[in-house]
This record gives C-alpha cells, sequence and structure tokens, in this order.
C-alpha cells in the first residue's frame, strides 16, 4: 500500500511543489508583487527546480515555448499580475497557433480587490480567452494543484496548446493540504475508425501519383516511421509544412521539403501535380494553399489530424480523419498496396531537376551561402531557432537537420522577435550548443535577452542577417508596391558587435563566406552568447514566391534578371 | 452553398465563464449566431446551451468541431424537426385601448395567448410554441401597437427516450 503523504503547505508552495512532481526541472519567468510569494518558494525549494531569470516576460514566454518545442515536454512560464501577464500575451499566442505545450502561470491581485481595478491588475483570463488552449483563475487554495495538473494534462494532450493558470495572492498565501502526485499523463490517444481507414486505404490505393504532405502534428505523434514506411509502400515524395521541418531528416531522399509561398520548388510543383495528397498533422493555411480555388485542383485530399476542426476547414478533404496521425498510420499501413511508380517518380527527379535551377549559386556572402556555411558547423543535435522574415524563410529552405525538433520557429504567429528566447529555452532544454537565425529588424525587437544568455552563460550563435531593412516587407514594397519603401529601410546606426560587447557577450562582424566560417568556428567555442554581424545585400530575395493569393502557376523563380 | 437553419444542443459544465467561453469561440471565427439559450439542466453539473445558427452543413460542421475543442463542452447533439420537440415562449406587451382590445383578445384566443398581466393602459399576453408561431404572432399584433417584446429563444429535445447526456463516456 502506498503510504499517503500528506503536508499543509502554502498556496505557493502547492505551485511550486506541483511543478516539481509534473517534472519540471527548468522554469522561466520574471518576479513582480502579486507573485513574489510564489519566487519566495522557488528560493526555498531552488535544489529541485531550477528558475531562468528573462529580461522581459515576452522574453521568458518564448524560452518557455522554445524549450517545450525543441524537448517535447510542457515548457513553463511565471510571471506577476497586469503588465507582467500582458506582456506574455504574444509568447502564449505565439504557442497557441504554433499547438506548442506551455503552462504559464501568473499572480493576480487578491481574491477581494479583484473587479476594483486595483494597483496592477488586469484580467489576463479575460485578456488571453482566445489565444489559449484553457485558462483559469483559481478561487480557492484547495483547487490549486488539481488545476496545474490539469493545466499540464489539456496543454499536452490530443492537440498540444498554451494553458494559462491565474492564481491570485491570497490563495498563494492560503494554506491547505497537498499530497503529491504522479506526473498526468496526456488523454489516451487512438486511431481513426476502421471503416475510415478502410476508405481512405481504398483511395491511396486508386491513386497513380500520390504525395504526402505533413506538418508539427507528425512531430508531436511522433510518426516518423510510420510516415517513411508508408512513403516506401506508395513510392511517394514528402513535403511539410513549416512547422515540419527537421520532424524528417533534410537529406532523405523521399524529402523534397517546403509547401507554400516560400517552399521549395519541386515540392510545391510535385504537390499540384498530385493526384492525391495525403496529409498528416497538418493543415492547410492560406500561406500553403494561396488561392484555395485553384490549390491542388486534381488531388483528393486524405487528411489526418487529431483536431478535427482542421478537417475541411479551409480546403475539402476527401477523406478527414479525426485521430492520432501514428495511431491511424500503424492500422493503415497493413492496407496499402506496394508499388512502384516509375513515371511519377521521373517526374519528381525533373521537377528536383529544374529546381537546381532556380537554386541562387552566386558568388560571395548571399543568404544562401551564409545558410550554407552555418550548415557546416551544425551538430546533429544543434537546435536552430529563428526570428520572423527574409532571414527565416532562408534558413527553411537551406537549414540541414538531421533529428526532429530542432527548427524552431514562429509559424502560425509570425512572432518577430520570438527567436533570442526560444533559442535561449531549445539550449536549457537540450542542454545542446544552440544557434539563432536573426534578422536586424526582428533582433531589435527582443535583444534585451541577451542580458539573459550572458547571465546564465547559455551558449547560443547569433547569425544576424543584417540587411539594413525589413527585407520581407521591402521584398513585397518591391514587387506590388512600385518600391515604395515606406518604413522598411531601417537605416539605423546599431553597432551590433559594439552591442554585444555591452551585455557582456562577444561578437564580430563579417563580410565574406571565410570570414564567416571563421567566426562560426570561434562562436561556437564560446560558452555564451556570441553575436555575429553577417551583412546581407537589403535587395536580396526569398525565392521561390508564390504571390499572395495567387497559385503555381503565378509562381516567381527569378526576379530582375 | 445552401443555407440551413441548425439546432445544436450543448451539454457543458456548470462552471463560471463557460458561457462566455463558447460565445468567445462564436464571436471569433465569425459564426452567425440567431438564437442562444442556457439553462440549468437536471444533474447541477451541467448547464445546457441551445444554439440556432444559420449557415451552409460545412459552417455547420466547423462549429461542432470547434465546440469540441472546449474543455467544458461535454457532448453536442444536433437536433431537427423530426428528432426532436422545440419551442419558445413570447411575452408581448400591447397598448390596451377599447378600438382594438376585442381584435387583440380574439388573435390571442387564436393562438391560444394567456393573458398575465392586464391594466387600463396595456395587456401582456404569453404565447409559447415553435418559432415559426410566435413570429405569426408577432406578425399579427404589428396592426396595433407593440410596446414590448421579449422572447426566449428556443429550447430543443429530442424525441424519445435518448438523451444528450448518453454522448457522455
Amino acid at each position: 500500500m502506498r503510504k499517503v503523504k500528506f503536508m499543509i503547505l502554502s498556496g505557493a508552495d502547492i505551485i511550486v511543489r506541483t511543478l516539481i512532481e509534473q517534472g519540471c526541472e527548468t522554469v522561466f519567468g520574471y518576479p513582480g508583487g502579486q507573485i513574489i510569494n510564489v519566487y519566495d518558494s522557488l528560493y526555498k525549494y531552488s535544489g529541485e527546480i531550477k528558475h531562468v531569470l528573462a529580461a522581459h516576460e515576452q522574453g521568458a514566454a518564448h524560452a518557455a515555448d522554445g524549450y517545450a518545442r525543441a524537448t517535447g515536454k510542457v515548457g513553463v512560464v511565471i510571471a506577476t499580475s497586469g503588465p507582467g501577464a500582458t506582456n506574455l500575451v504574444t509568447g502564449i499566442a505565439t504557442a497557441q497557433l504554433d499547438s506548442v505545450p506551455v503552462v504559464a502561470i501568473t499572480g493576480n491581485v487578491p481574491t477581494y480587490q479583484i473587479g476594483t481595478d486595483s494597483f496592477q491588475e488586469i484580467d489576463i483570463t479575460g485578456v488571453t480567452l482566445p489565444i489559449t488552449k484553457q485558462n483559469y483563475c483559481v478561487g480557492s487554495v484547495e483547487e490549486l494543484a488539481d488545476t496545474i495538473r490539469e493545466a499540464f494534462k489539456i496543454a499536452s494532450s490530443g492537440r498540444p496548446g498554451p494553458v494559462l493558470v491565474d492564481v491570485p495572492k491570497d490563495v498563494q498565501i492560503a494554506k491547505c493540504e497537498y499530497e503529491p502526485m504522479p506526473p498526468v499523463q496526456p488523454y489516451e490517444k487512438s486511431a481513426a475508425k476502421d471503416i475510415r481507414i478502410k476508405e481512405a486505404a481504398e483511395c491511396i490505393n486508386a491513386c497513380e501519383r500520390p504525395f504526402i504532405y505533413y506538418g508539427g502534428g507528425v512531430v508531436s505523434s511522433e510518426a516518423q516511421d510510420e510516415l517513411f514506411a508508408l512513403a516506401e509502400l506508395i513510392d511517394a515524395p514528402i513535403g511539410c509544412s513549416m512547422m515540419g521541418i527537421s520532424g524528417v531528416p533534410t537529406d532523405h531522399p523521399r524529402f523534397l521539403g517546403m509547401q507554400g509561398m516560400h517552399g521549395h520548388f519541386a515540392s510545391s510543383m510535385a504537390m499540384h501535380s498530385a493526384d492525391c495528397i495525403i496529409s498528416l498533422g497538418v493543415r492547410f493555411n492560406d500561406r500553403v494553399t494561396g488561392n484555395r480555388a485553384k490549390f491542388a485542383t486534381k488531388a483528393k485530399i486524405v487528411h489526418i489530424d487529431v483536431d478535427g476542426s482542421e478537417l475541411s476547414k479551409t480546403v475539402n478533404a476527401a477523406h478527414g480523419l479525426r485521430a492520432d496521425v501514428k495511431l491511424t498510420l500503424q492500422k493503415l499501413l497493413p492496407l496499402i498496396n506496394k508499388v512502384e511508380r516509375p513515371e511519377w517518380q521521373k517526374k519528381i527527379t525533373e521537377l528536383r531537376a529544374e529546381e537546381e535551377n532556380y537554386l541562387d549559386n552566386r558568388e560571395g556572402l548571399t543568404p544562401r551561402a551564409a545558410i550554407l556555411t552555418l550548415n557546416k558547423h551544425l551538430g546533429e543535435n544543434t537546435p536552430v531557432a529563428t526570428d520572423v522574415g527574409q532571414h527565416q524563410m532562408w534558413s527553411a529552405q537551406n537549414l540541414n537537420f538531421k533529428k526532429s525538433r530542432r527548427f524552431v520557429s514562429s509559424g502560425g504567429l509570425g512572432t518577430m522577435g520570438f527567436g533570442l528566447g526560444a533559442a535561449i529555452g531549445a539550449q536549457v532544454g537540450t542542454k545542446e550548443h544552440a544557434v539563432l537565425v536573426t534578422g536586424d529588424g526582428s533582433f531589435g525587437m527582443c535583444l534585451n535577452e541577451l542580458a539573459t544568455a550572458v547571465s546564465y552563460n547559455i551558449p547560443v550563435v547569433i547569425l544576424l542577417m543584417n540587411n539594413g531593412v525589413l527585407g520581407m516587407v521591402r521584398q513585397w514594397q518591391t514587387l506590388f508596391f512600385d518600391k515604395h519603401y515606406s518604413n522598411t529601410v531601417l537605416d539605423r546606426k546599431t553597432d551590433f558587435v559594439k552591442l554585444a560587447e555591452a551585455f557582456g557577450a562577444k561578437g564580430e562582424a563579417v563580410s565574406s563566406v571565410e570570414a564567416l566560417d571563421e567566426a562560426l568556428g570561434r562562436a561556437f567555442k564560446e560558452n555564451g552568447p556570441y553575436v555575429i554581424d553577417c551583412k546581407i545585400d537589403k535587395d536580396e530575395f526569398v525565392l521561390p514566391m508564390l504571390p499572395p493569393g495567387g497559385s503555381m502557376d503565378d509562381i516567381i523563380v527569378k526576379v530582375g534578371e | 452553398m445552401r443555407m440551413n437553419r441548425y439546432t445544436v444542443a450543448v451539454l457543458v459544465q456548470n462552471k463560471f465563464g463557460v458561457l462566455n467561453r463558447v460565445t468567445s469561440m462564436f464571436r471569433r471565427r465569425r459564426f452567425n449566431i440567431d438564437a442562444l439559450t442556457v439553462s440549468e439542466t437536471e444533474s447541477p453539473d451541467y448547464s445546457r446551451i441551445t444554439v440556432i445558427f444559420d449557415g451552409d452543413s460545412a459552417s455547420k460542421k466547423q462549429l461542432v468541431e470547434q465546440l469540441y475543442k472546449l474543455p467544458e463542452v461535454c457532448s453536442i447533439k444536433e437536433l431537427d424537426n423530426e428528432n426532436s420537440v422545440s419551442s419558445e415562449l413570447l411575452l408581448i406587451k400591447m397598448e390596451n385601448s377599447a378600438e382594438t382590445r376585442e381584435e387583440i383578445r380574439s388573435a390571442a384566443d387564436a393562438f391560444d395567448a394567456k393573458i398575465v398581466d392586464y391594466t387600463r393602459e396595456a395587456v401582456m399576453m404569453q404565447v409559447t410554441g415553435d418559432s415559426r408561431r410566435i413570429d405569426d404572432f408577432i406578425n399579427l399584433m404589428r396592426d396595433y401597437k407593440i410596446l414590448e417584446i421579449c422572447r426566449t429563444g428556443i429550447v430543443s429535445l429530442e424525441r424519445g427516450n435518448k438523451t444528450i447526456r448518453e454522448e457522455l463516456n
């Protein structure tokens, strides 16, 4: 018989003890008046749980997110009431749009002051209602431990997402019995119904040009082995959404790359030519489909996703299966006929050959050359975070990954400023030397987290692709707004090397591939952040490009030649 | 796309703020809700929300799927005219004048309207039935002077011995 061990603890102690009980080793956050009791408990239990103090709550939220993406565990962020809580909002929304399991714990004013506009009071459960998977304002200390357990369960079950637990100060102070519990398990996963699987199998067996399109759901369901088995059986190429990058090894012979507005040419064209798109743990976002009326008109779509609301949300699926991808594929595979498709493979080979012509092979420090140089320095476990913009797309197109969960990037929300916090979280979670690829625009948003990386000796190589402009918006202005460069020419006077030094980090500027290569060598030896200010021309483009609302007929592969 | 009227019954946990979660989702996903009622159920653990919604079948499916994603939603049942009984209650307050008194009275008789308040200046009637019947009665009353009306929105239950709670695991 298990010996039940009751303790009388304060709410603040219960929060920290419950986090420890749930297997949480590191949390990210920032203290304040209405969360001070929890910080006192973190002090008391500092031997069992580590707290990383960020420079800003947004950075802490992105760090919890990056930690979760890189490890698959629930990331935890703690903040105080009012501005502390509202500063989490962008981070929580980023996690929501990319289905990342994060638990945010906020303090609030005492229950008897709620609703009186007291100092640093904000209705954070109201504010975060549309951007969380679930949220709570805890009414009494007796509910506290179970609410946090439920938050972990909901965050990590099904399609993961962020959960916020708001704890008024009097609930942190009040005491009650606490009994440690084992870590919660996600809700049980299930495969689709046999009849639905059989219908999907018939559709797949009848097709001639299958294409496997996967996303983040394959990563969270860990369905890679089944995905490869299916691809072998039906002789299909594989493509992914941006959230799928690093989900399968980049050099896998069947992998054609990313779909979408800046997707790989062969991957996009192959999906466009397919007569059956087997979509696994992925959604059909507007950045992937372009003009929905013209999207993959020849194809029947077999869609497996754990979130039923994604089935036929934007494009109609012939077969929509609400289920866990891995378990469903395990039941599907025995029903699939083994075939070889020399004609389809010939077409794929041709597309790959055509793609070669569009690759940027110019001499000098081009964006692609910078990323290819970075590739030489990446270990197979190196997590690479990005910010948002041109550098993100160059990274998504050209980075090489061997292991799952190593590309950490804000896909759905497209949050500039995400990268540095996320890289810190990914480093803390994996203990690997991390990389951030960023741009001067994005980096400027949340570079305060350099202080965090310096304070904790967090090794992050920061490849700053510095073109002096907001390149992605500028690219649109060049193509669609008659070169009206409205507010995209930064022309800042920031010296990023001196900036790094001012924070206590090292840095250097490079303007050639050779210098970048050497700088990266030094950067990976540094036990802390290292900023490489990499000068890039302001008129570089991200190509190919599918114009917004366009179809594959409108794809732009080269500009200005 | 064919527009239809759908009735969706939703069993939710009887907790603070659940209605807000449901309506917030409707708002941010632009679902066109015509009527919504919330009521207690046979169990204090649950509330029942009845949603009347206009849209095509794809948006109805999306509405149901999005509802399922809310952790407080316990079960959902689509109800149609064949498999369910729907009813609504109307309170209508009319000006009470010597010229119109008799006509209003005979209309009320035809609709089985119950007079629930009667003063020299005003008469209040209560009508129950399906929405169509209530619409008809209001239209009839537009010939006279309506002071104010209030209707509950539809409540709906499946016929026979099946219940929404059977959907619970």
